[in-house]
């Protein structure tokens, strides 16, 4: 019997493949194309305390394979999600994360408090977007604020799971897992866009209205799973894979290098099925691998492990 | 029905160096799209480029549906090498189109350029009343003449070059089409798909004339069904994406 769940802190996934946030809208804009009762979990769209319209176009631009985004946030609000949003996400076989965001750390409190009071399965701290001035980036370059940003709002969570969503834009991702997990993260999701820019070479004028944004996909897979390596063999709690997770193979790989979950962005834009066919895909490669259980493979790259993590 | 689908090439045929008319027969149940309805495409299997691209489908029969395209981009320029036999996905129809003319009315249609797609099943649609203006830079680039000429409406075809038709841009045939039909000012309403120096044009003189009027927009897009927030325009209601709330969009709501 092959057994694809997975443990994040004391929350069980049926399979590890999640969505990543803001590229997965509320679950809705998906239901035609996957069955989300399919997902380990469905993780939405970064709520802040009040609605955010977001930044002017263009917000995104297509480079070498990969994409640049500068959304700005743009969300409904608190509010909204617990009336609109999440009620219809709860009629769905899978658990819910919800990513949030704020400019104080009074602000995630609140947030992370409401939430975790709504029911939600767990929380995924984002403390690493790079496209608005006070987007969380600061709590996530730097240690004393994320040390300090992760202990608040883990008293404000009693029953949701806390995880943190690193910036990958640090010298040392290892040190920055180690803060989440010292502070009270049950896990943590790496990595977020790494900040790119292009320019129009006709115009002269960038080709977003933000000037800069964040690169996703494909290209920066080999940085991603570089640290989802590094941070597995620092820390002990779980660590959640993403960056440019097209289809099966890179979800394998991720997990290989240590990830327990996987999260899938860009792609879903490509290919609106992928969440769920990644989530068949993996049966289909443990039942050829004769591999029982999805766990086994958890960070089992041979020949670059020098420190087993056994909690996974 | 699929709103994600495979669909196999039936033809790719160039209309002049820049344009191709590419025929697809879908290979599972698909909705029929409204006139003014979008459709993603995949250009390639591979990661590079990475993006499906955006065309209005101009015509679907149940046979098959047909896609004009410009060659712009590396995209475009992959799809100018699509191949009979080969297979894509597409994912369709999205998009709001436009909306079905009001009893009485009088559709005024203004077609910049390749802007004709998107409008042609409504001019088919709506055959014998509307009327049509439709510009291009040069005669090689003007489109679907002959088809157009069957679906018995009024056209009236100009160049930027004079090379053929009328002398002049959309707008000012426009502006003579309104002084010379007084009487029928007040049924007007625009229906307008081109450049957006153009659309900002057309509209402004349809607003001036107190005529109602949809344009329909493009914008950079990645996944085209309203998840990825990429897409937006400004409108006086605020940001609104370009593929679930637009295409089509009322005149008077954008904020050029």
């Amino acid at each position: 019997m092959i057994d694809l769940s997975v443990n994040i802190g004391r929350l069980k996934l049926k399979n590890p493949v999640m969505t990543a946030s803001g590229t997965f809208g509320y679950g809705e804009e998906y239901a035609e194309f996957v069955d989300l009762n399919m997902l380990g979990a469905i993780v939405v769209k970064g709520i802040s305390l009040k609605p955010m319209e977001g930044n002017p176009p263009p917000r995104i631009c297509e480079t070498p394979c990969g994409m640049l985004n500068a959304i700005g946030l743009q969300n409904v609000g608190l509010k909204q999600f617990l009336k609109e949003k999440l009620p219809y996400l709860r009629a769905f076989d899978s658990r819910i994360i919800v990513n949030i965001l704020g400019n104080s750390v009074k602000e995630y409190v609140k947030l992370a408090g409401a939430l975790d009071e709504a029911g939600v399965d767990g929380i995924e701290l984002n403390v690493s977007c790079p496209n608005v001035k006070k987007g969380g980036i600061i709590f996530g370059t730097d240690k004393k604020a994320l040390a300090k940003l992760t202990a608040r709002v883990r008293l404000a969570v009693k029953h949701s799971i806390l995880i943190t969503k690193l910036s990958p834009t640090v010298s040392n991702i290892a040190e920055f897992g180690l803060i989440a997990e010292e502070n009270g993260s049950d896990a943590i999701t790496l990595i977020n866009t790494i900040p790119g820019m292009a320019i129009d070479t006709e115009t002269w004028i960038p080709r977003l209205a933000n000037i800069t944004g964040g690169l996703s996909g494909p290209a920066i897979k080999p940085v991603a799973v570089k640290m989802v390596w590094e941070a597995f063999r620092a820390v002990k709690i779980p660590v959640i894979g993403v960056g440019g997770i097209m289809n099966v193979r890179d979800a394998i790989e991720f997990m290989l290098a240590g990830a327990t979950a996987v999260q899938v962005g860009t792609g879903n834009f490509v290919r609106p099925t992928a969440t769920g066919e990644i989530a068949e895909g993996l049966w289909t490669y443990l039942e050829k691998k004769g591999i029982n259980n999805l766990k086994d493979i958890i960070g089992g790259v041979n020949g670059a492990s020098t420190n087993s993590n056994s909690d996974n | 029905m699929n709103r994600y689908f495979k669909a196999e090439i039936l033809g790719n045929l160039p209309l002049n160096i820049n344009n191709n008319l590419l025929t697809l027969f879908p290979l599972e149940p698909v909705f029929d799209p409204k006139p003014g309805q979008f459709y993603m495409l995949e250009v390639s299997d591979s990661c590079n480029p990475l993006l499906l691209r955006p065309f209005c489908c101009l015509r679907k029969t149940p046979e098959n549906m047909q896609f004009l395209f410009t060659v712009r981009g590396t995209g475009t320029a992959l799809m100018k090498e699509f191949r009979k036999g080969q297979v894509i996905h597409l994912i369709g129809p999205m998009g709001n189109g436009y909306p079905e003319p009001l009893k009485g009315c009088t559709p005024v249609v203004i077609a910049g350029g390749t802007g004709i797609a998107s409008l042609f099943s409504f001019i088919e649609s709506t055959a014998g009343t509307c009327r049509v203006i439709y510009g291009a830079k040069t005669k090689d680039e003007l489109l679907m003449l002959d088809e157009l000429r069957k679906a018995e409406t009024t056209l009236t075809v100009c160049t930027n070059d004079c090379s053929f038709g009328e002398e002049g841009m959309v707008d000012q045939i426009f502006m003579n089409f309104l002084r010379s039909n007084e009487s029928l000012r007040s049924s007007c309403v625009l229906y307008a798909c081109g450049p957006r120096p153009m659309l900002k044009t057309v509209a402004a003189i349809a607003l001036d004339n107190h005529i109602k009027g949809y344009a329909s927009l493009e914008e950079n897009m990645a996944c085209g069904f309203g998840a990825c927030l990429g897409c937006v325009v400004n409108t006086v209601k605020g940001y609104k994406r370009v593929c679930k709330e637009g295409p089509v969009f009322p005149i008077e709501e954008i904020v050029w």
